[in-house]
Formats: C-alpha cells, sequence, structure tokens
C-alpha cells in the first residue's frame, strides 16, 4: 500500500486559516471586554469616592446639601421584593401547568408565544400599561403601582425558567414516581419541583436581577420621593429613578450620589447573577 | 397464532401449583395510528418469573407498561382488550390508577432515583398509602434495603443523596423502593441494561430470591437472562405473541421455527 500523498500546501493554508479566525475571536472577545472594564472601572472610581455609611443611613437631598440614599434603596428593596412576592407564585404556577398538566395541550404553545411576547415587550410600555390600569384609577402614583409594574417583568421569565427546567427533568423520573402509584401533583410537588428546583431558583434570582435595574416601568407608576416613604399607598422612592434624576441635574452633590447608586445596583445585580450561577452548577454537578 | 393459547393452557396445567396472577387477553395496543401490540393473550402465574423476549421493537416493553397502565401518563396511546388482575379488568375506565401501580410495581430500566436522601426514596411511596409510625417506617425502609441486598453498603449513610451511589447500588435502591409498598406484581424493563455483570448476576440473584413473594415479569434483550431467571418465557415478534412455554421448553425445544431461528441467533 502506498502511503497516502500529504499536500503541504493545502495543509499550511488550513493552519493559516486557523490562525486568522483565532485572532479575530480574541479581537472580538477582547473589544467586548475592554467596554465592560471600562464601566465597572468609571463605576468604581467615581461612586466609591461618595460610599459611606451616610448613603444607607440618610435621605435623599435637595440640591447642594448632604444626603445619602437610604429612602431610595428602601423603597427599591421594598418594590422588587414584592415583585417578585407577586409574581413568582403566577410565574410559577403558569410554568407548571405548561410543563406538567397542559404539556401536551393545544394550548400551550399559544400561552408560550404569548408569554415570550410579554418577555421581550419593552419595559416602557409595561410602565404605561400599570399607569392607564392603576395610576389613572388610584388618582395618584404609588409604591404599589411600580411593585405591580415590576411583577408584570418578573412573571414571564419565572414562567419561561420554571416551564424550560420542569421540561429538563427526565420522565424517567415522572414514570418512577407514577410506578409507585403517587398521584400527579404529588409527583410534580414532590419529585419534579425538587429536581428542578435549583433551576427554578436561578430563574426567579435572574428576574430580581433584571428588574432591580428597571428605570422606565417606575417612572410612571412609582414615581420618586425625596422623603422616607414605606407607603405602598403613596409615591415611592428607588435607585434607579434617583439615579436617573440626580445624573441629568446640574448639581454636584447629586451626580456624586447617582455615581454611588450606579455602583450600588452593579454590585448587587453582579452578586445576584454570581449567586444564580453557582446554583445552577451546582445542580449540573448532581446529575 | 392460534396455538399460542392451546400452548399456554398446558404450560398451566404442568403449573397447576400456581395460578394465574395476571391474565392478558386479546390485548392490542396504538401509538396514534400504529398497532404495536396484536392481540397478545398470555397468563402470567402468581409467584413466578415470566420473561418478555424479542427483538428491539416487538412490543415487549409495551405489553409491560400496559400491566400497569404507565403508557397512561402520555396522550395518544391506547389499549384494547382485556387484563385481568385477580379476575379484575384494570383496563376499565374506573379503575384507579394509583391504586393499581402500588399493587403493580415496576423497575425501569436506567435507575432513576428521586433527587432525595436514600431513606426518603424508600419513605416516598410508603408514605403515601400508610400511616406508619416512625420506628415503623425506620423498619419498613431496613427491611425493603435488606431485600434489596443493599442494607450493608448504606446502613451508614441512609441520609446521603440516593444520586451518591453507583449505577448498580442505584438499582437495588429503585428495587427495594418498589418492594417498600409490597406490591403483589412487580415488572422489570431490562433492569440491567446498563448495568455491569456483577451487579447484573445481584439483580438477577434478587428476582430469583423474590419470586417466592411476587409475581414477576422481566423485559429483557438478555437471552441468557432469560433463560437464567425465568420459569416461562414469551417470544414476541413484530407486536404479536409467536410462542408462550416454559422457559426450557422455549430454548430447548421451541415448537415455532421462528423462535428456534431467534433463540439459537440466527435473526434479530
Amino acid at each position: 500500500m502506498a502511503a497516502p500523498k500529504i499536500d503541504m500546501g493545502r495543509y499550511r493554508r488550513r493552519i493559516g486559516r486557523n490562525r486568522m479566525y483565532m485572532t479575530l475571536s480574541l479581537v472580538a472577545t477582547a473589544i467586548g471586554l475592554t467596554w465592560l472594564t471600562l464601566i465597572l472601572g468609571t463605576l468604581v472610581i467615581n461612586g466609591f469616592a461618595g460610599l459611606g455609611s451616610h448613603v444607607f443611613t440618610e435621605m435623599t437631598p435637595p440640591p447642594g446639601a448632604e444626603g445619602g440614599l437610604a429612602n431610595a434603596i428602601v423603597g427599591s428593596l421594598i418594590m422588587t421584593g414584592l415583585a417578585v412576592v407577586i409574581g413568582t407564585p403566577i410565574g410559577t404556577l403558569a410554568g407548571t401547568y405548561m410543563a406538567e398538566y397542559g404539556r401536551y395541550d393545544r394550548l400551550t404553545p399559544v400561552i408560550r408565544f404569548i408569554n415570550d411576547i410579554l418577555l421581550s415587550a419593552p419595559s416602557i410600555v409595561i410602565g404605561l400599561f400599570i399607569y392607564e390600569v392603576v395610576v389613572t384609577r388610584m388618582g395618584h402614583f404609588s409604591g404599589l403601582a411600580g411593585a405591580l409594574a415590576l411583577a408584570v417583568i418578573v412573571m414571564p421569565v419565572v414562567v419561561r425558567t420554571t416551564e424550560d427546567m420542569l421540561l429538563l427533568v427526565p420522565n424517567t423520573l415522572r414514570e418512577a414516581a407514577a410506578a409507585l402509584g403517587t398521584p400527579t401533583w404529588h409527583i410534580i410537588g414532590k419529585v419534579a419541583y425538587r429536581a428542578a428546583r435549583t433551576g427554578i431558583v436561578t430563574g426567579v434570582l435572574l428576574a430580581v436581577a433584571r428588574i432591580s435595574g428597571e428605570t422606565a416601568p417606575l417612572l410612571f407608576t412609582a414615581l420618586n420621593n425625596q422623603f422616607w416613604s414605606t407607603s405602598l399607598n403613596a409615591p415611592m422612592p428607588s435607585l434607579p429613578v434617583v439615579i436617573f434624576q440626580f445624573a441629568v441635574s446640574p448639581y454636584e452633590n447629586w451626580r456624586e450620589l447617582a455615581w454611588t447608586g450606579a455602583l450600588l445596583i452593579t454590585f448587587a445585580v453582579l452578586t445576584l447573577s454570581i449567586l444564580a450561577r453557582v446554583l445552577s452548577s451546582k445542580s449540573g454537578g448532581e446529575r | 397464532m392460534a396455538s399460542n393459547l392451546g400452548v399456554a393452557a398446558s404450560a398451566a396445567r404442568t403449573t397447576s401449583e400456581s395460578a394465574e396472577k395476571i391474565s392478558v387477553r386479546d390485548l392490542s395496543f396504538f401509538y396514534g395510528e400504529s398497532k404495536a401490540l396484536k392481540n397478545i393473550s398470555l397468563p402470567l402465574y402468581e409467584r413466578t418469573v415470566t420473561a418478555f423476549i424479542g427483538p428491539s421493537g416487538c412490543g415487549k416493553s409495551t405489553l409491560l407498561r400496559c400491566l400497569n397502565r404507565m403508557y397512561e401518563l402520555y396522550p395518544k396511546q391506547r389499549a384494547e382488550g382485556q387484563v385481568l388482575l385477580d379476575n379484575e379488568n384494570i383496563l376499565d375506565s374506573k379503575q384507579d390508577l394509583n391504586l393499581l401501580r402500588a399493587k403493580v410495581g415496576m423497575v425501569f430500566q436506567k435507575p432513576t432515583p428521586f433527587p432525595m436522601t436514600i431513606y426518603d426514596n424508600i419513605a416516598f411511596g410508603v408514605k403515601l398509602y400508610e400511616n406508619l409510625s416512625r420506628a415503623e417506617l425506620n423498619e419498613r425502609v431496613e427491611s425493603s434495603l435488606r431485600r434489596a441486598a443493599l442494607w450493608d453498603e448504606v446502613k451508614d449513610k441512609l441520609n446521603a443523596s440516593g444520586l451518591s451511589l453507583s449505577g448498580g447500588q442505584q438499582q437495588r435502591l429503585c428495587i427495594a423502593r418498589t418492594i417498600a409498598v409490597r406490591p403483589e406484581v412487580i415488572l422489570f424493563d431490562e433492569p440491567c441494561s446498563a448495568l455491569d455483570p456483577i451487579s447484573t448476576s445481584k439483580i438477577e440473584e434478587l428476582i430469583d430470591e423474590l419470586k417466592d413473594q411476587y409475581t414477576i415479569a422481566i423485559v429483557t434483550h438478555n437471552m441468557q437472562q432469560a433463560a437464567r431467571v425465568s420459569e416461562f418465557t414469551a417470544f414476541m415478534y413484530l407486536g404479536e405473541l409467536i410462542e408462550f412455554d416454559r422457559t426450557e421448553k422455549i430454548f430447548t425445544t421451541p415448537s415455532v421455527k421462528k423462535t428456534e431461528e431467534y433463540v439459537t441467533g440466527r435473526f434479530g
């Protein structure tokens, strides 16, 4: 048998092409990372200067005075928390219907399609919607309206992740549970949820990360409040709206607080994302 | 095959000591439009191991899944005919599926431990139907694990995840889980196809021990396994039951040419 003839020219061209694509990929990665580093760097440099205990204890100040972000931080926590409390149960139950009870239902693909539209709806549209149905009826802006707008953003994210995570649970596991005479709701509650738990929690965390930076849906719903207010029936301050208002102002102290607020949000979201990553990688290792 | 019933009847006479626990009568099964089982009739005798053999796609797993109506989990699958369990037709729409499956347990091809502790894997099914005290439950978990020959390997780590066990241990855990609910019939769907030879022989020994108490049906691709563990063998081909008889007869002097060709490895 004759040894196969190797065309060295062809081989070298392939090596060359490999080098070219490798370089292009590296350049693209570098460009992406550069912007991220610049953004984070700017945030840290400008935001860190204003960081101190007063940020967490004092109210948002009038122009030129000393102050912090306490009311905005608390307002954000209240509205985000309430949005999760409202959106998570509805989202998980809907996702459960789609993945379990209604998996073979003709309605399910329709719900999924509509949910995907909601998922990608511009958040300002959701803000306007809540403005129309809640704010105009109540006659004033309120923390409740803000939380509802955020809940509408949370829901489709949770629906989608819950469905996806439950669909990842192998059918063999459901069959094994059914083979013991387990009722359907028990199969879902005790076996499927348990197997999909970390994935569903990850989805909720990502939804929290998503809404904690939302400004647009809060502008027409919760508005803002420069004083301490925990009443859901009154306008409520939030970090993103305060940042928006302060950052475009001509006052030096406001702009500094805006940077600090941006830094806080960014790191809160970063922490949540990392937590979500850690959780989901753990569940991957279990199986 | 018209001769099947006659063969089955004569086989039954030779084992008059055990009664028919399950009688499959004129059973057909459909996946949507396609007919996967064609008018199957055969008995499963009490406290006896019956093996279903045949090439892939012959319908042996489908037949097994009719015996606990596992197919009901999926749309567009339906069975026609009768499956009598203690003379009650379990295909009847009035049959409660959960109670049926508590009586007819199933062990699957791939080990399927639940994502919970070893203890909870066993206790899970027991708690569905029985209200036991802590001590009674502990006792049940231990006896089930002992029966499945797993106790010595896991007694010190009952709170470890069921997923932390090896494949063979997981499969024995699934068997322990099945016998913990005290079924009357156990269905094995290729229980060893994902296991190494040592685990396989352990499971086979186990099946041999379990038959003094349970009626057992096992689907297997491995003909030696069928010959080793079963008293009766059903040979299926393309959705039809070709021959049903005592295992030694099927493997030595089968009545049908097709069976002989299959067990001697000439096709399939």
